[in-house]
């Protein structure tokens, strides 16, 4: 049976697309709202602000709490990213493209990893890296973010090397590369899609934790904007800081979206298209 | 110099399965030889074991005198075009075929050098800057080519380099790629599993089946002595037509009638110590309408009356198509065959004849005619071992 393009079936899909749209952005608009609105008027429930004020902004970057937070995040995520995408990119290609014994393992424990419960490591990952004097360092929380975003990373990427055709491999080992030479100028341009999805996932991961972040750093030398956002206090004991929380919820909204926007060119399907026939 | 030796290669998987057994060929310099044979007969593997893609398990390969077996496909000093082309797609035309080239470390000017050189040959000139997705298959067809003469190596592989162009594409490409082989002298070893072109390339041709080599030789060799069934019924097209016969009192019985056992025929099957039972092998240029035969040729053969199920006028010659009462002719390597051509469940009662008549015959579908067949032509072979006992 063929879909047949109604304005009815159109103008259904208009409503369901426009509610999925409404869903997903009220809660964002709905914090920047808040985080432009004066002490006063922050429990006033109106959507548009009646009085503007920056203030909020301001006040975060008065103090070092958030923009030191800021800095750790931005490297630690990076640092994270990074070295789980370029193991990833290694361990992915074994698994699709070579035999060897206990691969099958290998896959089986990273998923075991990626679905262990987190909150149940805490507590030993405390004492661990206290006892290794890894608490409350920038490694202290790059090490788990790699372990806990490789499975993710190494499934990905797997299934982006499946995609690519062996001849590819075969005919530039014809051409006189070496297996590394073959990885790094035929495999590894292909998988670009594969890698910066797995890099952006990663990253986000790494951006967003707030679990380890809490639990494994206490100064300023490694918290990252999470957890320093769980810190904030108003001005008073009486006074929720809601304005400061919105406000930096809001900046570190702007590194994902300026991340996803600067690689969404780049993961575009049918890169490889050319390759083999038709 | 640089002649291919094949000493008794074999590949054998760790499993125990056999994909290539006991392969003994030598391929002089500047030969174009052909490995042709229905899919899963081995050519493949033993392509790759030549290019070094897959271990050789037996035996030695030697090229350009030397022992290779150990050697990685970039220390051979041979070129391979693969049938899905195997393009970098992420690379233009250019990039492609300096790849090579960059990676034997060649400067920047020969590299260019060659490169527009090998473009020439290949009309790509006013492709150089283009992405092979931009490129028609027969563009990225001679792209794969170029690629592999950039560097001049020793031999060329191909593995059905041609079979995901298009018909008409295909012969074009047929006669480029043999100019292209003659012009640079170079070795090439070329797969195929399609007849036509094993019989028009080749210098040599080898029919392997089940890893095992049946037949090497020229091609007009290969299609007038066929050492066996499978040989005899893979090359031509259309097919060898098979019957079943009998050999008794000095005639076989067949089919098509009794056909008394003279000269050439009675001293094959004495000397081979023929079975009673046998498979008549007749080719279907080797029929013709009886009506032209001329009356001193109508001897040395003979006719039988059949209806025409179907005709085809090709303009230069009709095909005449019949079906014949009685047994099909049956051995596993006319199954084998059967089963790759994909008509092995055509279930049809009897034997069908393929005839090729010539222009002038007045043969008509539905209408019943007589058949002449040249009974110097045809073939006798065993059923049980398929061996040849006339060739």
């Amino acid at each position: 049976m063929a879909i047949v393009d109604t304005p009815a079936r159109r103008a259904g899909w208009s409503v369901l697309n426009t509610v999925v749209i409404v869903y997903a952005l009220v809660p964002v608009l709905w914090i920047t709202s808040l985080s432009f609105k004066t002490t006063t008027t922050v429990t006033d429930g109106n959507f548009i602000p009646r009085e503007w004020t920056v203030a909020n902004y301001q006040g975060i970057f008065a103090t070092s709490e958030f923009t030191r937070a800021l800095v750790n995040s931005i490297g630690i995520a990076l640092i994270a990213t990074t070295l789980a995408v370029v193991i990833g990119t290694m361990a992915a290609y074994a698994i699709a493209r070579l035999t060897f014994p206990g691969k099958k393992l290998l896959v089986g424990v990273s998923l075991l990893i990626a679905m262990f419960p987190q909150v149940s490591l805490v507590s030993p990952l405390f004492e661990i890296e206290r006892a290794i004097r890894l608490f409350d360092t920038w490694p202290g929380l790059i090490l788990p973010y790699i372990t806990f975003s490789l499975p993710l990373a190494i499934y990905i990427l797997s299934a982006f090397f499946r995609e690519i055709p062996w001849e590819l491999e075969k005919a530039a080992k014809m051409d006189g590369a070496t297996p590394a030479q073959a990885f790094r100028s035929v495999i590894v341009p292909l998988a670009a899609p594969g890698v910066f999805t797995t890099a952006i996932l990663v990253f986000i991961f790494c951006w967003n934790d707030f679990l380890f972040a809490i639990s494994l750093t206490s100064t300023e030398a490694s918290r990252t904007v999470p957890a320093a956002i769980s810190n904030f206090t108003g001005s008073s004991q009486f006074e929720e800081p809601t304005g400061s929380i919105a406000a930096a919820a809001v900046v570190i909204t702007i590194p994902i979206i300026v991340f996803v926007l600067l690689f969404q060119r780049r993961i575009v399907a049918g890169l490889t298209s050319g390759a083999v026939k038709g | 110099m640089s002649d291919i030796v094949l000493d008794g290669v074999g590949k054998k998987f760790p499993d125990g399965a056999v994909a290539v057994s006991d392969v003994d060929l030598e391929i002089a310099d500047g030969e174009f030889v052909i490995l042709v044979g229905p899919s899963g007969c081995g050519k493949s593997t033993t392509l790759n074991m030549i290019a070094g893609l897959e271990d050789i398990t037996s035996g030695e390969l030697r090229i350009a005198g030397e022992r290779v077996n150990e050697k990685a496909p970039k220390d051979r000093d041979i070129a391979m075009v693969f049938q899905s082309y195997a393009l970098y797609p992420h690379m233009t035309v250019r990039e492609n075929m300096e790849f090579p080239l960059r990676l034997a470390k060649v400067d920047r000017a020969t590299i260019n050098s060659k490169v527009e050189e090998a473009a020439g040959v290949l009309d790509l000139t006013q492709h150089l800057d283009r992405k092979p997705a931009n490129l028609s298959g027969g563009q990225r067809q001679r792209v794969a080519m170029g690629r592999a003469i950039v560097r001049s190596p020793k031999a060329f592989l191909m593995d059905e380099p041609l079979s995901n162009l298009d018909a008409k594409l295909r012969v074009q490409m047929r006669t480029e790629v043999s100019r292209l082989q003659r012009r640079l002298g170079t070795t090439t070893v070329y797969v195929t599993h399609d007849q036509t072109e094993a019989m028009t390339l080749g210098d040599r041709v080898v029919v392997m089946r089940g890893g095992v080599v049946q037949q090497v030789g020229a091609p007009q060799h290969l299609y007038d002595h066929p050492v066996n069934l499978f040989v005899a019924g893979f090359i031509g097209s259309p097919s060898m037509n098979f019957l079943p016969g009998t050999v008794e009192n000095g005639e076989l019985s067949t089919a098509l009638g009794r056909l008394p056992l003279a000269g050439r025929l009675r001293r094959a099957l004495e000397a081979a110590n023929s079975p009673r039972e046998v498979i008549l092998g007749i080719r279907p240029e080797h029929f013709e309408d009886a009506a032209l035969v001329e009356e001193h040729k109508r001897a040395a053969g003979g006719v039988f009356p059949a209806q025409v199920d179907v005709l085809e006028s090709m303009g230069s010659d009709k095909y005449a198509y019949f079906s014949l009462d009685g047994d099909r002719a049956s051995s596993a390597e006319l199954e084998e065959l059967a089963a790759d051509a994909g008509t092995a469940d055509l279930g049809s009662n009897g034997s069908q004849i393929t005839t090729r008549l010539s222009a002038a015959s007045s043969a008509a579908e539905g209408e019943e005619i007589d058949i002449w067949f040249d009974a110097e032509q045809v073939q006798v072979f065993d059923p049980s071992s398929g061996r040849n006992l006339t060739a």
